[in-house]
């Protein structure tokens, strides 16, 4: 872990924020629900029942330790890999799979590829593909926070801003746009930077030439943390010493070292570009791995929980797998919703159009 | 009622806003201590402090990206770029991200905010202050598009617009900013998106415009008047939603239609409002529907009086579709 701004208010000492055995044992088995959901995920794609996939397979304790740290009030502005960010704050399985499927049970309406996932019952943005979009949007949704408070005069604590993005991001104008944003302005806000070593094919040496990614931070005059993102327990704890400090308003970026031990997506084929041997390496370091070795060197974990939760996990996803697939499209008409809050008449004509109930339109 | 140019009226409705809305901030790059480098936001950092009038750093990708942001959240965002020729760095966030933000979240999310800026050429801006980009937004799905051409419409097109529940792309035209003139009431009103004026009515030929084109059509269809050419000339006002029936009324009325914008001809919106009328009206039709437009080359600096349409041009263009 290297500090790459002058000393700040982040309490990095680890001693504020200790996890109980029982939220420790939730982490562990949220990452190995996601593993799994990820492993069943690509299994499907290959079987031609969703149409792309994009995993965060040695990304989940990254994903998962540092929106643990986040209140139900708090919002997400995700990138591609952290979708599971919804599933920790209680947003249901099921209808997390009929985003994939974009089906007529998905709340997105099927307008968006698999892995698009947001919702605003978890405060978790909308996400578009084209990369570092949110980092900007996620300065201005936590200058809206910090408005409010001036605004109500409020004293009770207000809400943050948890923006994600990969390391691929940070060469995007919008990342120095949103940093500098944030920085000028002093926003409740933590930049997290998933430093997973590959942005598809291109390493993380082509995308700067900065040591760290965390250090950037200092040119916009806040403070920035890298630390192993493959260690929940260190996740966790800095992430939640840079939510504290985005609630006193102020904003940090950490910098999570972790890798993509799989493919980009399931259009991607990382033979073409990495040494497997690269991979072998950071597979010693799977971050459940290295969490399950430390339940069961606390005596907390063993085999036999090991198998109940592989059962348990694979029931759920069975289940939620039930209820979500084989469901119809959206409704036709639905392809003309939402484009505005009312309908207009070009519009209108279009969709008679689709339906066939206005022969005269061409 | 008092007299007040384009700025003034603008300034005008803005500050009725801000009084009738908390919620609301203006934002963009020399809007507080200058008031705008057109002076249309003067004073407002006087009467509303710096949390709501904000100097931004110099970034038309952060203001708009940042201004996304703040309306998710229930900000009501009035962000000025400053020329429409500096909007690029923000297109992305414009055209992906704010446009589609309702429609990718299945109606869960969406930023109503207003993108003020000038747009058009005649001030001797050259090209990066003088283009006229709104065909990219009017083909944009999500967003609305407003260029309104005199004070009043001005005003109470922008209080319609910083109401709406949808993005509105709100072109000033800075060629008459100030020579625009007209009365103007000082409380609140508005004018509905969506609704064209006719300007001057008339039954033989048909010019669709708006802008700063609204004066010089209004200067050509005088001149056609004194060679006993009868011409109405309808101020689109708003270019999305268009006014269709309003476009086609005119059009079926005189069977005469010449479209007059200072964009680009190729892919200008006046493309599409001649296909419509071709779609809509083409029995109607006495002769082709003609444009009278910017030509296809960067904006000029010297000849700008030469690529931008003149009464004269446009006289040809009636000319052309009265002999067909």
């Amino acid at each position: 872990m290297t500090i790459e701004a002058p000393p700040s208010d982040l309490d990095l000492s680890g001693e504020a924020y200790a996890l109980a055995s029982e939220e420790i044992l939730f982490l562990y088995e949220m990452m190995t629900l996601v593993r799994r959901l990820d492993e069943r995920m690509l299994g499907l794609q290959r079987q031609g029942r969703i149409g792309f996939y994009g995993a965060c397979t040695g990304q989940e304790a990254a994903v998962i330790g540092s929106a643990f740290a986040l209140k139900k009030k708090d919002w997400v502005f995700p990138g591609l890999r952290e979708g599971a960010a919804m599933l920790l704050r209680g947003f249901p399985l099921s209808l997390y799979l009929c985003q994939i499927f974009g089906n007529e049970g998905d709340l997105l309406k099927g307008r968006q590829m698999p892995c698009h996932y947001s919702d605003r019952s978890v405060n978790q943005v909308s996400w578009g593909s084209c990369v570092g979009t949110q980092i900007p949007q996620a300065a201005g949704a936590a200058w809206g926070m910090k408005f409010g408070k001036e605004l109500s005069h409020e004293s009770r604590e207000s809400p943050i801003v948890m923006c994600y993005f990969g390391e691929g991001a940070t060469s995007e104008a919008d990342f120095h746009v949103g940093a500098n944003f944030a920085g000028v302005f002093n926003l409740p806000v933590v930049f997290f930077c998933q430093n997973n070593q590959w942005s598809i094919s291109v390493s993380r040496d082509r995308q700067t030439a900065s040591p760290t990614i965390a250090q950037k931070a200092l040119a916009y005059g806040f403070p920035g943390v890298q630390m192993d993102g493959n260690d929940i327990f260190e996740v966790y704890r800095v992430t939640r010493a840079a939510v504290e400090r985005a609630r006193r308003g102020n904003p940090t970026l950490l910098e999570a070292l972790t890798y993509r031990m799989g493919a980009h997506t399931s259009s991607d084929d990382p033979r073409l570009y990495r040494d497997p041997q690269e991979a072998e390496e950071w597979a010693k370091r799977d971050p459940i791995s290295m969490c399950r070795k430390r339940l069961e060197s606390q005596g907390i974990w063993s085999q036999k929980e090991q198998d109940s939760l592989e059962t348990r996990i694979s029931d759920q996803i069975s289940r939620a797998l039930r209820k979500a697939e084989g469901r119809p499209s959206p409704p036709g008409k639905t392809l003309f919703q939402d484009v505005f809050a009312e309908m207009p008449w070009h519009l209108r004509e279009q969709m008679a159009l689709l339906e066939g109930t206005d022969n005269a339109c061409v | 009622m008092a007299e007040m140019n384009l700025i003034g009226a603008l300034n005008n409705a803005i500050r009725l806003e801000m009084r009738r809305n908390p919620s609301t901030v203006v934002m963009g790059e020399d809007i507080a201590k200058l008031g705008g480098v057109f002076r249309v936001t003067t004073g407002l950092l006087d009467e509303f402090g710096p949390e709501r009038v904000i100097d931004t750093p110099l970034s038309e990708g952060g203001i708009i990206g940042t201004a996304i942001g703040l309306a998710l959240y229930g900000v009501r965002p009035i962000v000025e770029i400053q020329f429409s020729d500096f909007i690029y760095p923000g297109y992305d966030q414009i055209v992906n991200e704010l446009a589609k933000y309702r429609y990718r979240s299945g109606g869960q999310y969406s930023c109503p905010l207003v993108i003020r800026t000038p747009s058009g050429g005649g001030i001797k801006g050259g090209h990066y202050h003088s283009q006229s980009p709104e065909s990219y937004f009017i083909h944009t799905p999500g967003l609305k598009v407003v260029m309104p051409s005199d004070p009043y419409d001005a005003k109470g097109l922008f209080l319609s617009s910083v109401r709406d529940a949808d993005p509105v792309i709100f072109f000033e035209p800075k060629r008459i900013y100030r020579a625009a003139k007209g009365d103007v009431p000082e409380e609140d009103y508005t004018i509905p998106l969506g609704e064209a004026k006719v300007r001057r009515a008339g039954d033989q030929v048909t010019l669709l415009t708006y802008g700063a084109m609204v004066v010089e059509s209004l200067e050509a269809a005088e001149q056609a008047n004194q060679q006993g050419i009868e011409v109405e000339v309808v101020d689109l006002r708003t270019l999305l939603p268009l006014d269709i029936e309003a476009v086609l009324s005119s059009v079926k009325k005189t069977g005469r239609a010449v479209i007059v914008h200072e964009a680009p001809k190729t892919c200008g919106f006046g493309a599409e409002l001649s296909a419509l009328i071709m779609e809509k009206a083409f029995p109607y039709l006495e002769a082709p529907v003609t444009r009278v437009t910017g030509f296809d080359t960067p904006f000029p600096y010297a000849l700008e009086h030469d690529y931008l349409p003149s009464p004269a041009r446009i006289l040809k263009g009636i000319d052309y579709v009265m002999h067909y």
